[in-house]
């Protein structure tokens, strides 16, 4: 559709713009708004017959009524795809800032995506082993799933990200690793962009930042982006993608910013009633589909305001993804990293990417185990703090040793160690066996009779 | 009659065009140049409103919209069984290969039932005969577990004037004529359809009586649903409320189930597509998709016809019903199409009620809810739908206005802990929030069908949880020892029940599905320990003689050593028991 372009601003409020006397703009169509010589993009988020109301990305500071021009571009936002992105450095609108230069490829797809067809999909079933302990043995991440990281203001969720990412990209599966900063704190971004460069992952990489200071408005395109060119490697190109978005919370802060100037009906703590429907459209990007070998996976970290779960950006969030790694500030207090508490965590999709076949045998009696165990633990630790510890049963102050054990040295491990899938198994059966035998009745009789038990050997494959 | 106008206005889904007087509430219209299905949802002299069920994306005023002239329907006829459907019955098998890729194309026409296939048809009508609407005329082996009844359309009623011969015909062929009073003829084909929002007639609705069994022990022994009868279960994020939902959907003994993926996930859609063919449906010995019809709107998919789906599924599920089947529908979740309802009602812009749904919410849910039932038909057989919504409440917070309009309107109430999901115990049924208002009228069946103290066992399992809970409460403060023993006992008997019997483990070969000989054999076996315990407590012996290390450990594990088909093994854990007490007994006697 032809280019027009017009000068009738009636109404610049927030980020929109309202344009008056317009012919065949489309809803969700892109539109450059020209001042002076400086450019911006929007979008068309509601049309009528005679005016079309437009979010501008950058925001709207400086734009004035007489000066303002609107050029609308008949397409919806697009993002140039093809292997080159691999290595580089993004803005959230896709704007190059490595000063590398633009990508060239006729290949522009609309950052909204299509909703995948249920059929269409592979169910997904192999594990990614993302050497951290907690992870990889309770909350086990599969290849397409989408497990978010729930933690908090302060809590070391940038360093297990990088951690991960880093883990992550130097698997032999070949992980290309899609970072998108949605609203950090330079500091925090430098930090991590400094953790991927010092162990050279960054050209198995695609960053896309945007920061702080950056216009809020961009932040609602900068996840979009991210997965627009994970979709585009993981299904067109073949490859396993991890894309990693962080923080959530400040895209969801952008949405219901936007909704405000809109004068939307605000839903539970004045996000929008559509907060929902938003944060699927993004989450359920993530998985296999047919035909294509790649994998598109997802760990979205957010930090819940007030540490609460129940606050609607966890809340909606952990309705959409498969499971959450939920970080607790109680275990960082305790000096323990990665502070994550297994207990309000979990891994939906690893029921069928564990056990024989996948990792071991025995890994879902290990895990059930150790949720139940640990799970007692919190009983037995309130009963002591009332009655003291000398007064509890041989049984419970075992559960007391379990706890403190588990939580040293089986949650507990260095940022720069990764375990394997034996050595997290085998300590987890150390760790075990603290308790005594009868209390185990997780796992089979079979294998608590059998004297090896807890020398799983290493696989060599 | 001309029925093109233009579009004035777009706003997500909800469309606004220049009402040229021909158009209908709940007319189905095709929008845009891509001729996106929409329904007309308001009108007034000047225009129509429409919701549209596709992305928007690219619509403009100016932009074409036709009315079609018709209600949006669902058609009904062989071939759902085993099929896939969107919100608005559009089969996405078919859509992928129309959309040649992996996304979900815009503006796809399609017929929902497969027009290609041959059915063998038996014809039960002949020339001659009277027919009146919801009357069989024909069957056909939809698939291996249910036979198609195929019933004469509604306001068709007369005399068949041409009948085909029993063979093979396809959906789209015409196999009888009727014609009726005023000498009006009326086509029969396999395949007819109805309008998605408006209930199925029936002649009489009856009072349910027979049990829905789930396999699930938690719920068929403690808080029952009839068939026929309406459930909600509601649950925070990851508490198990799909778990649920599948176990119903694969082991209860239904008919025909309707699954309702509504707003939720699209591996969880994906996972039933992939697990029930190769699944055997206990009962008959065939595949588990062979009595299954999914919906899948999925969260990402457009809110307007998750809307839908919703009516979609309880329409297809009301017409087997008519055939003479207990139909089952899962509909996970019901708290995102009530937000479709509030996402639309604000576009609308529709003055809000509480948490900014609209006002007819109540009744809506109501609506959804009373279209369960057992019923007698128009053709005089009997049939039921068993409706079981999972509710998805903001933090899990139960004074959620969906929850409680729900629960005015469900009989049983499953109530999912969040408590109880992070402690691994699943199914995280709370049995101290949840109840069943069947449990009185199945009482008679399970009495007959299962053990003549069944109701007795029950209640005094649920006096014994009771207890037990409020003596957690003191444990909390003052810790378990200073409990006296029979207190005790009780704390460690509701132990055994919570581990061994409550829990139930899906992903377990032997227990994810529990008869109801077995479950209630489970329950006695430790309501029976107990009454002896008690006995011995009161001899003053020392609990740890009377709660053995290895008894104990096998009533709890009883679940994963002793299989359905294995019952007589119980024999050999009541012989266990037995010469434990005779041995107490020998020791402690009188
Ligand atoms: N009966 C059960 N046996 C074993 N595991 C269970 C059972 N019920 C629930 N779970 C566990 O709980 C997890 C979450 O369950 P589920 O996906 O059904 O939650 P949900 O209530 O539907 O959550 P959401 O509202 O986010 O969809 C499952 O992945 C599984 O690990
Ligand atoms: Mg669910």
């Amino acid at each position: 559709m032809a280019v027009r372009e017009y000068s009738t601003v009636s109404k610049i409020y927030g980020p929109i713009v309202v344009v008056e006397k317009v012919k065949e703009v489309s809803y969700n169509e892109v539109v450059e708004i020209i001042h002076d010589s400086e450019r911006r993009l929007g979008t068309v988020i509601m049309v009528d017959e005679n005016c079309a109301v437009v979010q501008v990305f950058e925001g709207t500071e400086g734009l004035d009524i007489p000066e303002t021009r609107v050029r609308f571009l008949g397409k919806p936002l697009e993002m140039r795809v093809s292997k080159d992105v691999i290595g580089r450095v993004f803005d959230g609108l896709g704007r190059p800032l490595d000063g590398l230069g633009e990508i060239l490829s006729s290949d522009s797809r609309d950052v909204n995506g299509s909703a995948i067809n249920p059929v269409s999909r592979i169910y997904p079933r192999n594990y990614i082993e993302t050497g951290v302990s907690a992870i990889d043995g309770m909350l086990t991440l599969i290849r397409g799933q989408k497990l978010p990281i729930f933690s908090g203001d302060g809590l070391p969720h940038n360093r297990l990200s990088v951690q991960i990412a880093r883990q992550v990209s130097s698997l032999k599966e070949d992980f290309i690793v899609v970072f998108s900063a949605i609203g950090l704190k330079k500091h925090d971004a430098d930090i991590l962009m400094k953790g991927f460069e010092e162990f050279g992952v960054l050209n198995r990489m695609v960053v896309f930042l945007n920061l702080a200071d950056d216009p809020t408005v961009e932040r609602i395109s900068t996840p979009r982006m991210a997965l627009t060119v994970a979709e585009y490697l993981a299904f067109d190109e073949n490859m396993n993608v991890l894309v990693i978005m962080n923080d959530m919370t400040n895209y969801c802060e952008a949405l219901r910013e936007i909704s405000n100037y809109r004068g939307e009906i605000p839903g539970r703590k004045g996000y929008p009633g559509y907060l929902y429907s938003d944060l699927a459209s993004l989450y359920e990007r993530a998985g296999m589909v047919k035909d294509s070998s790649g994998s598109l996976t997802q760990i979205p970290v957010l930090t819940m305001p007030g540490d609460d779960i129940t606050h609607p950006i966890p809340d909606l969030t952990g309705y959409i993804t498969e499971g959450q790694i939920v970080l607790s500030r109680e275990l960082h207090r305790k000096g323990i990293y990665p502070p994550i508490d297994v207990l309000p965590s979990l891994s939906r999709l690893m029921k069928d990417g564990i056990g024989e076949g996948y990792t071991k045998e025995e890994h879902p009696e290990i895990a059930n185990q150790l949720f139940a165990s640990y799970s007692r633990v919190q009983d037995v630790r309130a009963i002591a703090s009332i009655i003291g510890e000398d007064e509890l049963s041989s049984v419970d102050k075992s559960y007391l040793k379990f706890g403190e054990r588990f939580e040293r040295e089986f949650i507990s491990q260095g940022f720069d160690e990764r375990r394997s899938i034996e050595e997290t198994l085998n300590k987890a059966w150390d760790v075990l066996l603290t308790l005594p035998k009868s209390e185990l009745t997780r796992i089979k009789r079979e294998r608590l009779e059998d004297e090896n038990a807890g020398k799983s050997e290493p696989d060599e494959s | 009659m001309n029925r093109v106008s233009i579009i004035r206005k777009v706003n997500g889904p909800v469309v606004v065009g220049k009402n040229i007087g021909v158009f209908f509430m709940g007319e189905m219209v095709k929008v845009g140049e891509m001729k996106l299905v929409g329904e007309i949802v308001s009108l007034d002299e000047e225009n129509v409103t429409i919701q549209v069920y596709e992305e928007t994306t690219g619509l403009k005023p100016g932009d074409p919209f036709v009315g079609t002239g018709r209600p949006l329907s669902v058609i009904l006829g062989p071939g759902l069984i085993g099929n896939i459907y969107d919100g608005i019955q559009r089969p996405l098998g078919k859509i992928e290969e129309l959309s040649k890729g992996f996304y979900i194309g815009r503006g796809i026409e399609t017929f929902p039932l497969d027009d290609e296939a041959t059915w063998e048809v038996e014809m039960l009508k002949k020339v001659g005969d009277t027919v009146e609407p919801g009357e069989f005329y024909a069957k056909v082996r939809e698939s291996e577990s249910i036979i198609h009844r195929l019933m004469i359309p509604k306001d068709v009623r007369g005399k068949v004037i041409e009948s085909a011969k029993s063979g093979k015909y396809r959906v789209k062929d015409v196999v009888m004529v009727v014609k009726d009073e005023d000498g009006e003829k009326h086509e029969i084909k396999l395949y007819q359809s109805w309008p998605v929002r408006t209930p199925r007639f029936y002649r009489e609705k009856l009072m349910p009586r027979i049990p829905l069994i789930t396999g699930q022990r938690v719920i068929d022994m403690f808080f029952p649903i009839a068939k026929g009868g309406s459930a909600a279960i509601p649950g925070g994020f990851g508490t198990g409320k799909t778990m649920t939902q599948h176990q119903l959907a694969k082991w209860a003994d239904a008919d025909v189930i309707v699954y309702i993926g509504c707003g939720e996930r699209g591996n969880e859609m994906t996972e039933v597509l992939t697990e029930f063919p190769k699944l055997v449906d206990p009962r008959t010995g065939k595949s588990l998709m062979d009595r299954t019809i999914l919906i899948a709107n999925t969260s990402n998919m457009p809110v307007s016809a998750r809307e839908a789906s919703i009516y979609t599924g309880v329409t297809i599920a009301e017409y087997y019903r008519d055939m003479g089947y207990n139909v089952a529908i899962m509909a996970d979740s019901t708290s995102r199409w009530a937000e479709a309802l509030r996402e639309i009602s604000g576009r609308l812009e529709e003055i809000p009620a509480e948490e900014g749904y609209p006002a007819y919410l109540s009744s809506r849910i109501g609506g959804f809810y009373e279209r369960a039932g057992k019923v007698v038909n128009l053709n005089g057989s009997e049939g039921s739908v068993t409706i079981i919504g999972a509710v998805s409440p903001p933090g899990g917070d139960l004074s959620d206005p969906v929850v409680q309009h729900t629960k005015r309107f469900v009989k049983c109430f499953w109530a999912l802990d969040r408590d109880l999901a992070y402690s691994r115990h699943y199914p995280s049924i709370n049995w101290l929030t949840s109840y069943s208002d069947y449990t009185e009228d199945l009482d008679e069946w399970f009495r007959k069908n299962v053990d003549e103290n069944f109701s007795k066992y029950r209640k005094r399992a649920m006096e014994l949880l009771n207890e037990d809970d409020r003596l957690q409460q003191i444990i909390k403060i003052m810790g378990e020892d200073v409990l006296p023993d029979d207190q005790k006992l009780v704390v460690s008997i509701a132990r055994m029940i919570k581990v061994g019997i409550l829990q139930q483990n899906a992903y377990s070969e032997i227990d994810s599905f529990c008869s109801l000989k077995r479950g209630f054999m489970m329950l006695k076996i430790v309501m029976d320990f107990y009454d002896r315990a008690v006995e011995f407590v009161k001899k003053k012996v020392a609990l740890s003689q009377i709660l053995k290390e290895d008894i104990v450990e096998t009533m709890m594990r009883m679940k994963e050593m002793i299989g359905n088909d294995e019952l007589e093994k119980f024999e050999d854990v009541r012989k266990m028991i037995d010469s434990h007490f005779e041995e107490l007994e020998r020791i402690y006697g009188s």
